[in-house]
């Protein structure tokens, strides 16, 4: 990562840019008079929380405005001509050839329909760059530098038939087949899992570098940024906040935005030492219908009044184990004991206050609250079910729960829609305390939420245990997360519980080995982390 | 064995499932419509003689599971039964001598030429609705795209036979074209078929491009939110080949539904425009029959409806399983 980039030319420079989209029939800024530069071969990191404007300039340093959007404003240079005033035709010459973007979800960015070598080659084939056959030999050594397996048939395969990290990585590869000046990654890394995460984090700085290419890297992971990029701008609500070498951003956030960037990670919990058990689930084993198990001999145990938290990459049985303590899915085998007393498997034997001493939080509260339903109907719908509430004590037992969430009464007649996502998770936390419920699951419940707002919901969930002894069970695949809130830790890994104890101890070696693996590939904000934790990856081969 | 073969034999043996259903609805149904062949035939002069020997002779006499095991059995082997009527009154005292025709000697001509004007009218209308739709799509929001919406719906608007009339007034009326009877028989060469046929397969191409091109543009507009589409374009490829390579290939599913949808109903829902043209097809048939109270006639008449819709609708299954490379590639 060379930071003398002084004597390299101007690659691409944006002036003024300004962005607006429509929505609700008017014109809302996006982007306002924001200026960027690149230079040849440099990486320049755009950070940012999501709405802060990161993509829609990411795209708009290749000229292009999502549909419902405009340019009302200065200028994009590259190579002394404006994109901002070319027509399609001339734009399209562009992209594919000295532009190329690699998209956040490569699942959904490549087309289910075609093999992946030809959409690998496409851009190339379609401006006429070269050959088919000598485009496909190049894409082979592209995959082999991205350390895809089997790079000469990998090709072959339609996207479904390859995992999330592959794609991503076919996707960089993709990008990279028209050599361009200029690549455009959007939140590369963000869907996948934290061990996936470095390596492709490694083959996406490897190949920039050796290829000399310049790169705009959009996240909102500070951490991650970190490791990529030679220069970082700072991002909020289409403002620039400040930029600088990445270095001097580290040690020295002069703006107060950026130093909050980091705040989940200095919430701190004490790790308080419970023996009292509310719930423990024993040799559990579980699975959907007929398919593998998913569930293997899982025992867990989660103290009364602390919280426990289960890490694991996706598919490691995380949420599986919630649906089985909720008794949304039985158990094959294994028990499950509530307050030392044995919990009937299925949910539609369980007896009303059993379901109540119970709740649940979802990842996503979009799609977990009604949006025909006030936030009236969503907080009370668990007074009138389990408290037979109604009337004047409804109404006034609905505002102390939304005060006990931190919002006043106003949000009362309020639909879903008319709530930002922080809000909507916290009416989502006032629906499980309405019932007042002994432990709550909170799976995934900040994962979809930016950082600041992330460590609000923390620190109320944190207060609100404090204040009515609720246990957690908290789900989640960041370690950040997990620092923050629990007591003890439980990690999970293809079904499997790899192993459970107090914070402290889970947290501080000796590790088993998927646990450091887990904990070693959390990106930290030493730019030279990836590099040392490479080294000391080979190191071991 | 491929996954893929498996789930097609699934779906024909729900095929044949929904077949059997359909037969028993039909038979049972028919059963219960009011009015009655024998007493209708055998008028005022009736005995309860004649009526019972009458009865025999079409087994009628017989209850209504050993009548159906029959028919069903007879229809599975191509034998759809003789029709009621062609037989009458006078023959119910001499059976010998019935004049009854087999229900599949009448159907077999009655639907070659439902099916010839089905088929001329799917080679008009599919690529046409085809092509607009995808134009439409490519230019959404243009001059173009609205004017074709606009027509397209103004032509589903009315009644078809309205649409027939005009067609007559003009094409065989005032441009005296195309003739406004399509009374073909068995021995019309295949040209001049066509050129009877003109008219109402123009007739049904108006009232079903509508809908197959209303649709190919929304399957097609809906995927061009998707960020694959997005992908495309920045990779810098022109807008046709967004929409026919990126789009196109994933919205062949919901087209062939609406595809299979609109040709089942130009075989079995277009008796308006055969009674306007005159057109010997199944459905002048089937209408006829049920006045008459033919029942063997209607019943195969149904049958025949319902496995064409059956058919139809396995290959626009078959053909959604095909282009989508998830079901047809597995991990």
């Amino acid at each position: 990562m060379s930071t003398n980039n002084t004597d390299s030319s101007i690659l691409l420079e944006m002036k003024n840019v300004s962005i607006e989209g429509y929505s609700d029939e008017s014109w809302h800024p996006i982007i306002n008079q924001v200026d960027l530069s690149i230079r040849r071969g440099e990486v320049l990191g755009l950070i940012g929380e999501s709405g802060a404007g990161k993509s829609t300039l990411g795209l708009a340093a290749m000229g292009f405005v999502r549909s419902g959007c405009r340019f009302t404003g200065g200028s994009v240079l590259f190579n002394g001509k404006d994109l901002t005033k070319m027509n399609e035709r001339e734009k399209q010459k562009l992209w594919g050839t000295k532009f190329s973007y690699v998209a956040q979800s490569a699942a959904a960015a490549f087309n289910p329909a075609h093999r992946l070598i030809n959409q690998t080659i496409e851009a190339s084939v379609s401006h006429g760059i070269g050959k088919q056959d000598q485009l496909q030999r190049e894409a082979i050594k592209l995959y082999r530098e991205m350390q895809l397996p089997n790079p000469e048939e990998i090709g072959d395969r339609y996207p479904h038939q390859v995992s999330g990290g592959q794609l991503q990585r076919t996707m960089t590869a993709m990008a990279m087949t028209s050599k361009p000046d200029l690549i455009i990654f959007d939140e590369p890394t963000t869907a996948l899992d934290v061990t996936t995460q470095v390596n492709v984090l490694a083959t996406i700085r490897n190949i920039v570098k050796e290829h000399n290419t310049a790169a705009i890297y959009i996240t909102h992971d500070l951490a991650v940024v970190a490791q990529m990029a030679d220069r970082i701008q700072v991002l909020r609500y289409g403002d620039t906040i400040e930029e600088s070498e990445t270095n001097n951003m580290l040690k020295t956030p002069k703006e107060d935005y950026t130093k909050s960037l980091w705040a989940v990670r200095s919430i701190k919990k004490k790790e308080k030492k419970t023996t009292d058990s509310i719930l423990s689930i024993e040799n559990v084993d579980a699975s959907y219908g007929s398919g593998p198990k998913v569930l293997q001999n899982v025992s867990i145990n989660v103290p009364k009044g602390g919280t426990v938290a289960i890490v694991g990459e996706s598919g490691s049985g995380k949420s599986t184990t919630a649906r089985v303590i909720t008794g949304l899915l039985p158990p094959q085998k294994g028990r499950i004991f509530f307050e030392g007393k044995k919990l009937e498997a299925n949910l539609d034997e369980r007896s009303k206050e059993n379901l109540r001493r119970i709740q649940m939080i979802y990842q996503s509260p979009d799609t977990s609250m009604n949006p025909r339903h006030t936030v009236k109907d969503i907080v009370g719908r668990p007074l009138e079910f389990y408290h037979n509430m109604k009337g004047n004590e409804y109404s006034k037992r609905v505002i102390e729960l939304l005060n006990l969430i931190e919002l006043d009464e106003s949000f009362i007649d309020r639909l879903p829609s008319e709530l930002s996502g922080g809000q909507k998770q916290r009416i989502c936390i006032a629906r499980a305390l309405a019932a007042e419920p002994e432990l709550i699951i909170c799976d995934e419940v900040t994962s979809a939420l930016d950082q600041i707002v992330q460590e609000g919901i923390l620190k109320l969930l944190l207060r609100l245990q404090s204040e009515f002894n609720i246990s957690y069970i908290f789900i989640t695949h960041d370690i950040a997360t997990v620092k923050a809130i629990s007591d003890e830790v439980v990690v999970m890994h293809n079904g499997y519980v790899v192993e459970q104890g107090m914070k402290s101890k889970i947290f501080s070696p000796p590790h088993p080995d998927y646990t450091k693996l887990l904990l070693s590939s959390v990106p930290e904000m030493d730019p030279k982390w990836l590099t040392k934790i490479l080294s000391s990856q080979k190191s071991k081969y | 064995m491929h996954p893929i073969i498996a789930t097609l034999i699934k779906r024909i043996g729900l095929g044949f499932v929904s077949l059997f259903f359909v037969s028993l609805i039909i038979f049972s149904s028919l059963n219960l419509l009011p009015g009655d062949f024998v007493e209708a035939v055998l008028g005022q002069s009736r005995t309860e003689e004649t009526v019972a020997t009458f009865r025999k002779e079409l087994g009628l006499d017989k209850p209504f599971h050993i009548r159906y095991v029959k028919w069903l059995s007879a229809a599975v082997q191509g034998d759809l039964g003789s029709t009621f009527s062609g037989r009458n009154a006078s023959y119910a005292n001499q059976p010998q001598q019935s004049t009854a025709r087999t229900v599949t000697g009448l159907l077999k001509p009655r639907l070659y030429n439902t099916f010839f004007l089905a088929a001329m009218t799917a080679l008009i209308a599919v690529p046409l609705s085809l092509f607009l739709g995808i134009t439409a799509a490519l230019y959404r929001n243009t001059f173009y795209d609205r004017t074709v919406n606009a027509s397209a719906l103004a032509t589903i608007s009315m009644p078809e036979f309205f649409v027939a009339y005009i067609l007559i007034i003009c094409l065989a009326s005032i441009y005296q074209i195309f003739p406004s009877l399509s009374n073909v028989t068995a021995s019309t060469p295949f040209f001049e078929r066509v050129y009877l046929s003109i008219l109402p397969a123009l007739t049904l191409t108006l009232v079903t491009v509508a809908h197959m091109m209303r649709m190919t543009r929304a399957a097609i507009i809906n995927l061009l939110s998707s960020p694959y589409i997005e992908m495309a374009q920045l990779k810098g490829l022109s807008r046709s080949k967004v929409i026919l390579e990126h789009a196109l290939p994933n919205a062949w599913a919901p087209i062939a539904n609406i595809i299979a949808f609109n040709l089942a109903y130009l075989i079995v829902g277009v008796v308006v425009v055969e009674v306007v043209f005159v057109y010997p097809g199944v459905g002048q048939l089937m209408v006829d029959s049920v006045i008459k109270r033919d029942i063997p006639v209607v019943q195969g008449c149904a049958l025949v409806f319902a496995l064409t819709y059956i058919l139809l609708n396995l290959i626009a299954d078959v053909i959604s399983i095909i282009t989508n490379p998830r079901l047809l590639y597995p991990k």
